[in-house]
C-alpha cells in the first residue's frame, strides 16, 4: 500500500471500508504532515484535536454505508464551521466563531468526513493569489515562492501538497480552477445553483459556487455527489435531479461534441499553453470526440462586466462588517467614527480597493452607465454560450493564460492580477459548470491545466470528458516535499 | 474620465471606509487604471438588450412563515465586540 496521504479519496474509502486501514490511522497521517509542512502556510485555524477524538469515535462504531465514512477533510476558510473560528482571510473575522454550519459542509459531515481545519484563502476570496490574507501568503507546493493561485489558495496547495486528500473551495471568477491549474490539481465550479451557498461568507451572491478540489478526476465526482444538494436555505439553490457522478462516470466520449472557442487565443499567450490545447484537442479527437470550431464573440468583455458586476455585488454584501454584532470593533467617538475606523483597519488592501469600485458603480449618476451597462453586457456573454451549446455538448479552453507566478510579482499591479481569471470568468458571469484538470507543464516544470465547460446541470458531460482526457494525459506532478521540516 | 481625489474621498465617505490622504492618492491612481480598463464596454451597443438580473432561471420560491428556531438569543450575542448580556453595545447615539 502506497503512502497513507498520497491516496486518492477513491482510495482511501476502499481501504476503510476493507477495513486496511482506519480513520484513526489516516487522521494520524494526515496530521503529522502538516506539523511537518507549517513552510506552506496553508493553515489558518487547525481542528487537529478535535479531528483525532472524531476519528476514534469512528472507528469504535464504524458506519461503511457512508460516502466519506472516517475521512479527514480540510476546508476552505470561508466555509462556516459550527464552534470552529472562520475568518474568510480577513481581520475583520479574526475572531469570529460561528454558531451554525454552512449547508455544503454539513453535507460533508453528515456522510461521516471529519473536520481537520480551515484553509488560508484571498481575503473575502478577492485575489488570484492568496497574497490579500490576513494570514499571509501560501507557498505553491510545486516550487519556493511560487503563488498557489487564489483566491483557494491554501485549498489547492493542501491538495497538492498530500495534507487533506481532497478540499471545498469556492469560485466567484476563477477561485476554484486558477489555483488548480497553478498546483497540477482538479478543481470544479458548479452550475450555479447547484451547491447551497447557506452560510458561505458571501463575496458576489450572483456568482459564488463551492466546488471540490481534488487530485484526480474520479475523486472530484464523489465530493461534488456529496456536496451539491436542493437547500431551503439559499433562495438561489436549484431543485432538480442530481446525478451519482461518481457511478455514473465513465471514459466514452465517443460522438460527443466539443467547441474550441477561437477568442480563448489571447494576446502574449505562450506558446506551450496554446500547444497544450492543441494536445487536448488531439486526446479528445483520440477519445472519438468532434471537434468544432465555435465563437463566443464577447469573451473580451467578460473581464470589464466582472470588475463591475462582481465589486458591486461585494459593496453591498460586506457592508454588513460594521463592528456592530460581530467581528473586528476599532472604537469611536460617535457610531459612524466606528463604523469608519472599524472597516479602514479590519479590510485590507484589495477589499477595500473592490468596495470602493463597487461604491463608485452603484452610486447615484453612474448606476446606469457601469452597472446596469455591465448586467447588459453579461446579458450578452450568456447568450453567446447559448449559441454555442446549440451546437456543441462541451467547450475545451486553457485554463489560465499562465502558469503559477512568483510571490510578489503582480501585487503592485491590479489589473494584471486581474487578468489571470480572462478563461474563468465568463463561465461565472454564465452560471455554467466548468472544471480545470492538470493538462502538462510549462518549461519550468509548472502545472498547466484544460478548462472543460459545460452546459447547466450538465456536470456528469464534463466530468465524463475530463475522465477520458486525464487517462490520455497521464499527468505526474512530481512534487519534492522541499518545504518538509523535521 | 478620470477620478479625482475629491471624488474618491466621496467614495470613502460612502462606503464608510476613513482613508488618509496618502492612501487616497494611491487608490486614484488604481481605480483609474481600473477604470480605464472597464471603460472597454462603451464599444458596445447595448440599447436593445436586457439587463441579465438573475442568472439562475428560476422564480424566488415561497415558503410558510414559520418560526423554526426558538431561544437563539445567547447564539445571536455571541460574538458582539462588546459584552452585555442582552443588547449589541454601540456608542451613544442620542444626544
Amino acid at each position: 500500500m502506497s503512502d497513507i496521504t498520497s491516496q486518492s479519496l477513491f482510495e482511501l474509502t476502499s481501504n476503510i471500508k476493507e477495513k486496511k486501514l482506519s480513520s484513526g490511522e489516516i487522521t494520524k497521517a494526515f496530521i503529522d504532515r502538516a506539523e511537518k509542512s507549517k513552510k506552506l502556510n496553508v493553515y489558518v485555524t487547525d481542528n487537529f484535536e478535535k479531528a483525532i477524538d472524531q476519528s476514534k469515535k469512528f472507528d469504535s462504531n464504524p458506519n461503511f454505508d457512508l460516502k466519506l465514512p472516517g475521512i479527514p477533510i480540510a476546508v476552505k476558510d470561508l466555509f462556516c464551521t459550527n464552534g470552529v473560528r472562520t475568518t474568510a482571510g480577513s481581520k475583520i473575522l479574526n475572531n469570529f466563531v460561528p454558531t451554525y454550519e454552512s449547508t455544503v459542509t454539513q453535507n460533508l459531515w453528515s456522510q461521516g468526513a471529519i473536520l481537520l481545519g480551515k484553509l488560508n484563502c484571498d481575503e473575502f476570496a478577492m485575489g488570484s493569489s492568496n497574497e490579500t490574507s490576513f494570514f499571509g501568503n501560501v507557498q505553491n507546493p510545486v516550487g519556493e515562492n511560487l503563488v498557489p493561485g487564489g483566491s483557494s489558495g491554501g485549498s489547492s496547495a493542501a491538495v497538492a501538497a498530500n495534507l487533506t486528500p481532497v478540499t471545498i473551495g469556492t469560485d466567484t471568477g476563477g477561485s476554484i480552477r486558477q489555483p488548480a491549474s497553478f498546483t497540477g490539481t482538479v478543481g470544479l465550479k458548479p452550475t450555479y445553483g447547484s451547491c447551497s451557498r447557506y452560510g458561505i461568507v458571501a463575496f458576489a451572491s450572483s456568482l459564488d459556487q463551492a466546488g471540490p478540489m481534488t487530485k484526480n478526476v474520479r475523486d472530484c465526482s464523489m465530493l461534488l455527489e456529496v456536496i451539491s444538494s436542493f437547500d431551503q436555505k439559499d433562495s438561489t439553490s436549484i431543485d432538480y435531479k442530481r446525478n451519482c457522478y461518481s457511478k455514473e462516470l465513465s471514459k466514452d466520449i465517443k460522438g460527443k461534441k466539443i467547441g474550441i472557442p477561437k477568442e480563448y487565443r489571447v494576446d502574449n499567450m505562450p506558446d506551450e499553453i496554446e500547444q497544450l490545447w492543441k494536445n487536448g484537442i488531439s486526446y479528445a479527437k483520440d477519445c472519438g470526440a468532434e471537434i468544432i470550431d465555435i465563437s463566443l464573440p464577447h469573451t473580451n468583455y467578460a473581464l470589464p462586466t466582472y470588475y463591475i458586476v462582481a465589486p458591486a455585488e461585494a459593496s453591498s454584501n460586506l457592508a454588513r462588517y460594521d463592528g456592530v454584532k460581530y467581528g473586528f470593533r476599532s472604537p469611536g467617538q460617535n457610531l459612524i467614527e466606528m463604523y469608519e475606523k472599524t472597516r479602514s483597519e479590519g479590510f485590507g488592501d484589495e477589499v477595500k480597493r473592490r468596495i470602493m469600485i463597487g461604491t463608485y458603480v452603484l452610486s447615484s449618476g453612474y448606476y446606469d452607465a457601469y452597472y446596469l451597462k455591465a448586467q447588459k453586457v453579461r446579458q450578452l456573454i450568456k447568450k453567446d454560450f447559448d449559441d454555442a451549446f446549440s451546437k456543441v455538448d462541451a467547450i475545451l479552453t486553457p485554463s489560465t493564460p499562465s502558469s503559477a507566478f512568483k510571490i510578489g510579482e503582480k501585487t503592485n499591479d491590479p489589473v494584471s492580477m486581474y487578468l489571470n481569471d480572462i478563461f474563468t470568468v465568463p463561465i461565472n458571469l454564465a452560471g455554467l459548470p466548468g472544471i480545470s484538470i492538470p493538462a502538462g507543464k510549462d518549461k519550468n516544470n509548472y502545472p498547466l491545466g484544460l478548462q472543460v465547460i459545460g452546459k447547466p446541470f450538465d456536470e456528469q458531460n464534463i466530468l465524463n470528458i475530463s475522465y477520458a482526457l486525464e487517462d490520455k494525459i497521464n499527468f505526474k506532478n512530481d512534487i519534492s516535499d522541499w518545504w518538509l521540516s523535521e | 474620465m478620470s477620478i479625482d481625489l475629491k471624488t474618491v474621498k466621496h467614495i470613502s465617505k460612502l462606503a464608510r471606509i476613513s482613508i488618509d490622504d496618502e492612501k487616497a492618492n494611491k487608490l486614484k491612481g488604481d481605480l483609474n487604471n481600473i477604470f480605464e480598463f472597464i471603460e472597454k464596454l462603451n464599444e458596445l451597443n447595448t440599447d436593445n438588450v436586457q439587463a441579465l438580473t438573475s442568472i439562475a432561471e428560476t422564480t424566488l420560491r415561497f415558503r410558510k412563515d414559520e418560526i423554526k428556531s426558538e431561544n437563539i438569543r445567547e447564539k445571536i450575542l455571541k460574538n458582539s465586540p462588546e459584552e452585555n448580556k442582552d443588547f449589541f453595545v454601540v456608542p451613544k447615539v442620542v444626544e
